[in-house]
């Protein structure tokens, strides 16, 4: 790797590291502006005054605000993530399984939606304007506007209670084997696959035909080349580089997708850990759980900026 | 001297021109008839949304219930357009704050530039890094949910993205000689945005509001479908699928009609965007 | 010359759902071994012919009626296979410009070698070796590596060879050449010109060179057709057309060539006190490592009445020296005065009557002009502004500087989309007049505009400044022009002034190698100045006859 690729990585690394950081300071904030007194929320309303001082200098909750931040960051990176308000059970406790699943969640979608949406974006691609293109096109227009509750929901309607194939509620555990994780998790990577697909399959498109519109597409064309022979290595040369952009940024954008998906279907997972601290207020929870997906959230579009410039053909260089 | 510099296209394929279409027809007509619904339909409902009507819960359709009834015997229908109302009230007032910020911002920082513009940058990069829903639920489990909640949030969530965008078409008209020319007879910077600037970005602006329209309905109607967003007994659309969700497994269809709602206003949007130019990215990805 | 090579018998090109011809029952032929010209102004179609020798047409249009044999075979009606086939081995085509032709993503080899392949003429290693030839042969340096790099790497000079070897490598019949030297620089045309020639000379292959640009095919062609708006005016031999025409738009075009360096009479004797100056102006650009002066101690004097011209090709800083003059780029070092007093650096420091009295008129009128206002809101707004006119006024005062300009009082209510060129560049200069100014900065602005139609603007632009005592600053890279109506010229290069004085003086008797080479680069209609051209860059040819002296009058 030429020495600008490496500074270009590390620049756009430490990009990412200072906006996690501005992030951690939002999300610790937040926890403060919670109003009413932690200690007393969590003994409830009968606890006794000593009881309730006592817990808050356990929390620690009488040192000032920086140095809490800094105890919770420097936690944060070695490992203690603080403890649930409601469940009084270590964080780091809890998270694993729950990330795992997830995990697993969009592995799967990502290893089902990609590559069949970039051939589908291709297929588009090579029959632009044609009526089966355009039918597509409107279809694949209607599954990206739609919200994925929807698409869960004729999901289930469809394939659990009509069909029975598959079942409504997600109950996944992992150590059951992977048959049924499949089957746990079948509905849930369908409802997601289908929503990204969709937008990388029309993202695709829409790159590949812009591209056919550069002027050595014409040339490629004047030079006796085949339809298919422009489109497949012309085009794609150049699209190396947006295409892994657009992947990557629909990967980030599952986060969203995972969110609901995970609560229709009870999945157990982070997102549904973090939707059900919501309704408690929990807070140490939604920190720890909003700080992993903003995480995740800023590498992966760091990860797409950088493959989208990587592949960018003016930096080859001929050796 | 000529300049051939006429774009080049795909040999033999034809891209589809603009003209109006039939698909245009029908997205305008879609959304002319909710409109109508929103603004006239409680009006002309003989139910009150919220008059329990019938004992049973989940009826089927009948004379008097168009489309049954709800989870607690409501009149499904009168409950549908009254949530229409909501729906498209909050998105639109969201949307509306969000173009507001942004795009005021957008155009100051592309003609103003400097460290203005470099700090407005690195604020709407760091909102642009956190997960939308993400940050929905934070502030929500911070405040509380309500429907002015909802709103804020949404169009402090929608700011930053419209911002990028504004700012990147007055920048490619920034560079324009007209108004090198404006700025070079001394115009203020108020006629520059609003007297040069502004009407030729109008346009693509309008494109993305509409988009920006559906994205909002959508986001609004994630939150209110997780129980974060609108609260009893008022609902929009995403409030009223989850209220009747649990009709699913015994084949009521009360859950699936505010989904198709939803689906026909957003789809009808980008199909409109789609048809009659583009906003600010060629066929800009939901977020 | 042997037998007709291709034939294009009444070719009619419109658009695909109706509506009027773009080509109009186009006709002529080319032999082996001739170079026939198609020569038009914009919208003239002559592109759109040549591409109809692919068999090809742009988006949108259509092949009507009419049929274009190349070779025995009719390209208008040949399936794709056909066009396949002959496509890039039997006829080729050379780009405008380099961004049109490679792709940024592939080695160079790999695309010059790409028509072999694609025709299965010749194995890999067979492509690579007569790809190499032709390199050694357009002499391109080190032509055995030079393939290996990307487009990015390699200069625009060469990029031209290298199309030309793409072309050439499966020895086509035909070769369309479309328009391979309008962007670039005088001096650079030149060598590529030569290099063309050069590569035809001996072949068997015809050539279709389209050009607006009648001086430079005057050099190459054999044949030349005239084409506007579609059709053919005329076609002939090319000594022929170009010394006998018959039809009246020939003649026309002819005729404004020569005009240039026939228009003003010498400048009286008494001069008045100058209106603007710049004094040893330096202007520098970027930060840092990659800081360079685009100006270096440049002087200018503008006298009410004349007119400074300022020659030189791209990357000379004359833009940026005007730019400076009007306060849109702070100069480094130099102070620029109007009336003797110092002006500020940049225009927002200026007073709103400095800045009135020293007016910008824009190089493209297309930006130049906002979109979305009417010509009449446009002009009023300047009148607003400087003179806080009121309505009625207003109106009035737009109807007279439309006259002035030679547009009629209707023009006020179009916007500029409604305008063609031309009248787009009047109502750029009559909005610069309409704040009264005593100085106009002219910033290329006819380089965008056919012959006929700039030779108009430059001709308006050099009557207002003798009638109304205005002192203009013309920045310009075509000599020709200059040379008529300038009363001073300034030579620029590389942000210095090499050379400047009065017109006659500075292209009758060159002193600076610079301005000889500039000089001897204008394209001429007569023959063998190609070869003149290229001797002056050898050093060979002592100072080259100018064209002044063959377009004036004989004593």
């Amino acid at each position: 790797m030429s020495g600008g690729m490496v500074r270009l990585i590390l620049t756009r690394l430490v990009g990412a590291a200072v906006v996690l950081l501005a992030v951690s300071l939002l999300v610790f904030a937040s926890g403060e502006a919670l109003p009413g007194d932690v200690a007393q929320l969590m003994l409830g309303e009968g606890a006794s005054q000593e009881a309730v001082a006592q817990l808050r200098q356990q929390l620690q909750l009488d040192r000032p605000a920086p140095e809490r931040y800094l105890n919770w960051l420097g936690g944060m990176v070695s490992g203690d993530w603080g403890v649930s308000y409601t469940t009084r059970r270590p964080i780091s406790e809890i998270l694993p399984p729950r990330l795992a699943n997830t995990a697993l969640l969009t592995v799967l979608t990502v290893l089902v939606a990609v590559p069949v949406a970039l051939g589908l974006g291709i297929l588009m691609a090579l029959f632009a304007g044609g009526r089966f293109e355009r039918g597509t096109s409107v279809v694949l227009l209607g599954l990206s506007a739609m919200p994925e509750f929807m698409l869960a929901t004729l999901a289930v309607l469809i394939f659990a209670v009509k069909l029975r194939w598959l079942p409504a509620i997600s109950n996944l555990n992992i150590t059951n084997g992977p048959l049924e994780a499949a089957r746990a998790l079948a509905l849930p990577v369908l409802t997601l696959s289908l929503a990204i697909a969709a937008q990388i399959a029309r993202m695709t498109r829409a790159t590949l035909v812009n591209l056919a519109e550069r002027p050595f597409i014409e040339m490629a064309h004047l030079k006796g080349a085949s339809r298919l022979r422009v489109i497949l290595v012309h085009s794609l040369a150049n699209a190396v580089g947006p295409l892994a952009n657009i992947v990557t940024l629909n990967i980030a954008f599952l986060i969203s997708g995972v969110v609901v998906v995970e609560t229709i279907f009870a999945v157990p997972g982070l997102a549904q850990l973090m939707i059900n601290s919501v309704s408690t207020r929990d807070m140490p929870v939604i920190e720890a759980c909003a700080m992993i997906f903003c995480c995740v959230y800023v590498l992966l579009l760091a990860a797409a900026d950088l493959l989208g410039t990587a592949f960018n053909p003016r930096l080859r260089r001929s050796r | 001297m000529s300049t051939t510099t006429a774009p080049t296209g795909l040999l033999r394929w034809r891209l589809p021109l603009r003209r109006p279409s039939l698909v245009a027809a029908v997205a305008g007509g879609i959304l002319a008839f909710w409109i109508g619904a929103a603004l006239l339909g409680p009006a002309l409902l003989p139910h009150s949304p919220i008059d329990f009507i019938s004992d049973d819960s989940f009826a089927a359709p009948t004379a008097v219930a168009w489309l049954g009834t709800d989870y607690l015997g409501r009149d499904l229908l009168a409950r549908l357009i009254s949530a229409a109302r909501s729906t498209l009230l909050i998105s639109f007032l969201a949307t509306l704050g969000a173009h507001l910020i942004g795009d005021t911002l957008g155009i100051l920082a592309a003609l103003r530039g400097g460290w203005l513009a470099a700090g407005l940058e690195r604020g709407a990069e760091v909102m642009l890094s956190l997960p939308k829903l993400i940050v929905g639920l934070v502030v929500i489990a911070l405040v509380g949910p309500s429907a002015t909640v909802l709103v804020l949030v949404t169009a402090g969530v929608y700011a930053a993205t419209v911002f990028r965008i504004a700012r990147a078409i007055a920048l490619d008209l920034v560079g324009l000689d007209y108004i090198r020319a404006a700025r070079l007879r001394g115009e203020s910077m108020g006629w520059v945005m609003f007297g040069e600037l502004l009407p030729n970005m109008l346009p693509l602006l309008a494109a993305d509001f509409a988009l920006r329209m559906s994205f909002s309905i959508l986001f609004m109607s994630n939150l209110s479908f997780l129980g974060l967003g609108v609260q009893p007994p008022m609902a929009d659309w995403g409030g009223l699928v989850r209220e009747n969700l649990e009709g699913l497994a015994s084949g009521s269809l009360a859950a699936v009609y505010p989904t198709l709602a939803i689906a026909s206003v957003t789809i009808s949007l980008n199909l409109l965007v789609d048809r009659w130019g583009s906003s600010g990215g060629a066929g800009e990805m939901r977020t | 010359m042997s037998g007709e090579l291709v034939r294009v018998e009444r070719l009619t090109i419109g658009l695909r759902n109706g509506g009027p011809a773009i080509v109009q029952d186009v006709s002529f032929s080319a032999a082996e071994g001739e170079i026939v010209a198609l020569i038009g102004e914009s919208g003239s179609g002559k592109t759109t012919v040549s591409l109809a020798a692919l068999g090809h047409v742009r988006p949108g249009l259509a092949f009507r009626t009419g049929s274009v044999q190349v070779d025995g075979v009719d390209m208008t009606r040949a399936g794709a296979a056909d066009l396949r086939r002959m496509r890039g081995r039997i006829v080729a085509y050379v780009a405008q410009s380099a961004a049109a032709a490679f792709n940024p993503a592939f080695r160079l080899s790999a695309q010059i070698t790409e028509p072999a392949r694609l025709h299965r003429s010749r194995s890999r290693p067979a492509a690579r070796a007569a790809a190499v030839e032709l390199y050694r042969r357009l002499e391109l340096p080190e032509p055995e590596k030079i393939g290996e790099r990307f487009v990015h790497e390699v200069s625009g000079g060469q990029l031209q060879r290298f199309m030309l070897a793409m072309a050439m490598i499966e020895q086509p019949r035909l070769i369309v050449f479309d328009e391979p030297t309008s962007a670039l620089d005088p001096t650079t045309q030149v060598e590529v010109l030569a290099t063309i020639r050069a590569a035809m000379r001996g072949q068997q292959a015809a050539a279709i060179f389209v050009s607006h640009d009648l001086p430079v095919v005057a050099q190459l062609a054999d044949r030349i057709v005239v084409m506007r708006r579609g059709r053919v005016v005329e076609q002939g031999p090319a000594r022929a057309i170009l010394e006998a025409p018959t039809q009246d738009y020939t003649r026309s075009l002819l005729e404004a060539l020569r005009q240039r360096g026939q228009d003003t009479p010498p400048r009286a004797a008494t001069r008045l006190a100058p209106v603007l100056e710049a004094k040893t102006v330096s202007v520098g650009f970027g930060r840092g490592n990659s800081a360079f002066l685009a100006v270096d101690r440049a002087s200018l004097t503008v006298r009410p009445g004349e007119i400074v011209a300022v020659v030189g090709e791209s990357g000379s800083g004359k833009t940026t020296l005007a730019h400076s003059l009007v306060g849109l780029h702070a100069p480094l070092t130099g102070s620029i005065l109007l009336d003797g007093v110092p002006l500020a650096d940049r225009f927002q420091r200026r007073s709103r009557d400095e800045r009135r009295r020293v007016q910008m008129v824009f190089q493209s009128a297309d930006t130049a002009l906002n979109p979305g206002h009417t010509v009449g809101q446009i002009l009023g707004r300047v009148l607003k502004l400087y003179f806080n006119m009121d309505r009625p006024a207003r109106a009035a005062r737009v109807r007279e500087l439309l006259g002035l300009v030679h547009l009629r009082p209707e023009h006020a209510d179009s916007k500029p989309g409604q305008l063609s060129g031309g009248e787009k560049h009047r109502v750029n200069l009559a909005r610069a007049l309409a704040a009264a100014p005593d100085v106009l900065i002219c910033d290329e602005v006819t380089s965008a505009l056919d012959t006929i139609i700039a030779e108009g603007v430059m001709r308006l632009i050099a009557t207002l400044c003798r009638e109304r005592k205005l002192g203009i600053v013309l920045i310009c890279h075509d000599l020709t022009a200059v040379a008529g109506m300038a009363d001073e010229v300034k030579v620029m290069r590389h942000g210095m002034v090499v050379e400047e004085g009065q017109p006659g003086a500075v292209f009758r008797k060159p002193q600076h190698p610079y301005t000889r080479m500039l000089i001897s680069s204008v394209p001429q209609l007569r023959a063998g100045w190609l070869d003149e051209a290229l001797a002056v860059r050898q050093g060979l040819g002592a100072s080259t006859s100018s064209f002044l002296e063959l377009m004036e009058p004989s004593e």
